[in-house]
């Protein structure tokens, strides 16, 4: 078996991003996807590795064959042709939280070593520096999803600080903190994809480990741009860049306007 | 079911359900978002609305700029793909020009609200917060011990509206309303409120209705008033009807940041117009067309009916 000839975009780029985060979902079934990188990253591995996979979104649509690229999670095109589309009742209390989802996506402002997740607030609680958008649906998919993939479009000690601002999706180890018995079913955040690294956490109650180093980067560039002293993988290696198959499916049948691919 | 007529005006609606200070649910998520409604409140000037809806959008910046609400319930506080809500940001983060009270849940949480309002629960549980900062921020997310044993667990308390506001594709004359496509938190919504105000694209025969009972989310029995007001969700869409104009989104942001940009926004499409049908005309039949759908009708279903005739007992 000959390797498709890889791609030269660069690791910080959306496509390398996109193409990383696709495939992540090789083999999986259901994925609860998001706005942005996660649309693309979606699409690309069911062009590629994974056509059977469920697209699943909040906005209550299941099994989505959208026509055109979804311009936020409750655009038509994802209501047109779906398999269903149920109430946000049926579709968090059923769906989500009654186990159906293995794979949610995230975004974050900061992510922290055991994979916790602040997307709320910057700075002080009662006078933020920056109000970001909140829980949405996070909060809750943090806790039912199978595993969450979060997709970090920065990677240095403020996105990945040693101590979060605001916790708004806790990982395991902070329920466990809180209450033993209240420990989720999901593992929380299993994998990062930053501009620089991916980092996995392979243990429910473990750390982020650098698993894989992008192309042009070395270990310690990527440790030194992280807020806490994390640690490498025993198996740390080089991510695998984007094919040029990935990157001609993004830019030419995926993402034609460049909605998301900047 | 006696046939009274719930159809009104929106203007008259509002007027006669909406009160300053009261508590107002605007729902749908991203789609069929009650744009005109929230507009006509405008417009009557209704102050100290405490405003509830799980992803406030620029309908929120909107009836905060204009001073209609001073809280906002929600659980997302950006307005989709298209960025930041300024408006609803400046009052949190400097208190400018007024400070805004925020009343913060995730999106589970609010349905669970509206759930346990529709059903009249104290509360309703679910397996989120816990290990959550969330809770520290709102005192309203408590942990209550299981009964049979289990795990403690998190819950919210019902909100029950004094209004429930929402938008759809059609109704009858009696109210009863049909939706397809994203449904939010509608359904609950409106049984968790004490009175319900709906705009729709268009009116129907009960006929048409009765064709296809299933399609119905909020039946008449939970309806007050029905308003009939095309094109009443724009920017957002309805499906089957006009698409989300999601150029007019990108354009907010730029408006969002300026305060005075946004009040001149105010004048121009919501004070000066007096009501859906001028502000249509306003945004022109050119930008109107350009949101055009195709058509992709469902295949109809039979819900057939008692094959001997049944006598009728007189």
């Amino acid at each position: 078996m000959t390797t498709p000839p890889p791609s030269a975009v660069a690791p910080s780029s959306t496509e390398f991003l996109a193409a990383v985060a696709a495939r992540q979902l090789a083999g999986k079934t259901r994925v609860f996807a998001g706005v942005g990188l996660p649309t693309l990253a979606v699409d690309l591995a069911r062009r590629t590795i994974n056509p059977g996979l469920e697209l699943v979104y909040e906005s209550g649509v299941c099994g989505a064959h959208p026509e055109a690229l979804a311009e936020g999670i409750a655009d038509s095109v994802l209501v047109s042709g779906a398999e269903a589309v149920i109430s946000m009742h049926a579709l968090f209390g059923y769906v989500l939280q009654g186990g159906h989802i293995d794979v949610g996506f995230l975004g974050a402002a900061q992510v922290d070593r055991w994979g916790s997740l602040n997307t709320s607030i910057i700075g002080d609680w009662d006078k933020p520096s920056v109000r970001l958008p909140g829980a949405g649906g996070a909060t809750e998919i943090m806790p039912n999803a199978g595993e969450c993939i979060v997709v970090l479009r920065r990677h240095d000690p403020g996105a990945l600080p040693q101590r979060l601002d605001f916790c708004t999706s806790p990982s395991p180890v902070r329920v466990r903190d809180e209450d033993v018995r209240m420990v989720p079913p999901g593992h929380g955040v299993s994998t990062v994809i930053t501009p620089m690294a991916v980092l996995r956490r392979p243990e429910k109650f473990g750390e982020l480990l650098i698993s894989e180093v992008h192309p042009g980067l070395t270990v310690q560039e990527v440790k030194a741009a992280t807020g806490w002293d994390i640690r490498v993988a025993p198996d740390v290696c080089e991510t695998a860049r984007p094919t040029q198959e990935d990157v001609r499916l993004l830019r030419e049948e995926i993402d034609t306007v460049r909605l998301y691919l900047r | 079911m006696a046939e009274t007529s719930k159809v009104t005006d929106l203007a008259s609606a509002v007027a006669a359900h909406v009160a300053d200070g009261m508590v107002i649910a605007m729902e749908g998520f991203g789609h069929l978002i009650p744009f005109a409604a929230a507009h006509e409140i405008i417009r009557q000037g209704r102050r100290e609305l405490t405003l509830c809806r799980m992803t406030p959008d620029l309908l929120a910046d909107q009836l905060i700029a204009a001073g209609c609400a001073r809280r906002l319930v929600a659980s997302f506080f950006a307005s989709g793909s298209a960025g930041s809500l300024h408006e609803v940001r400046r009052r949190i983060e400097r208190a400018d020009p007024r400070p805004l009270e925020v009343e913060e849940y995730s999106h589970y949480g609010m349905v669970c609200r509206y759930q346990a309002g529709a059903a009249r629960l104290p509360f309703f549980p679910l397996r989120s917060y816990a290990g959550s900062d969330l809770p520290k921020l709102n005192a309203q997310i408590r942990k209550v011990g299981d009964p049979y044993g289990g795990p403690d667990i998190y819950v919210v308390p019902a909100l029950r509206p004094d209004v429930t506001v929402v938008h759809a594709q059609r109704a009858d004359r009696c109210g009863n309303v049909q939706m397809w496509g994203i449904l939010g938190a509608q359904q609950e919504a409106a049984y968790a409120a004490r009175t319900v105000i709906v705009t729709v694209e268009e009116i129907v025969d009960a006929e048409v209705i009765r064709s296809d009972p299933n399609r119905t989310v909020i039946p008449g029995h939970a309806v007050t008033a029905v308003a009939h007001c095309p094109g009443g969700a724009h920017p957002s869409y309805s499906q089957g009807y006009y698409d989300r104009d999601n150029a007019f989104y990108r354009e907010w942001t730029p408006i969002s940041r300026d305060r005075a940009a946004v009040l001149a926004w105010l004048s121009q499409w919501v004070y000066e117009v007096p009501d859906r049908q001028a502000y249509l005309e306003r945004l022109g039949e050119q930008r109107w067309t350009g949101l055009r759908v195709a058509d992709r009708p469902s295949q109809p279903v039979n819900y057939g009916r008692r094959a001997s005739p049944v006598l009728e007992h007189s």
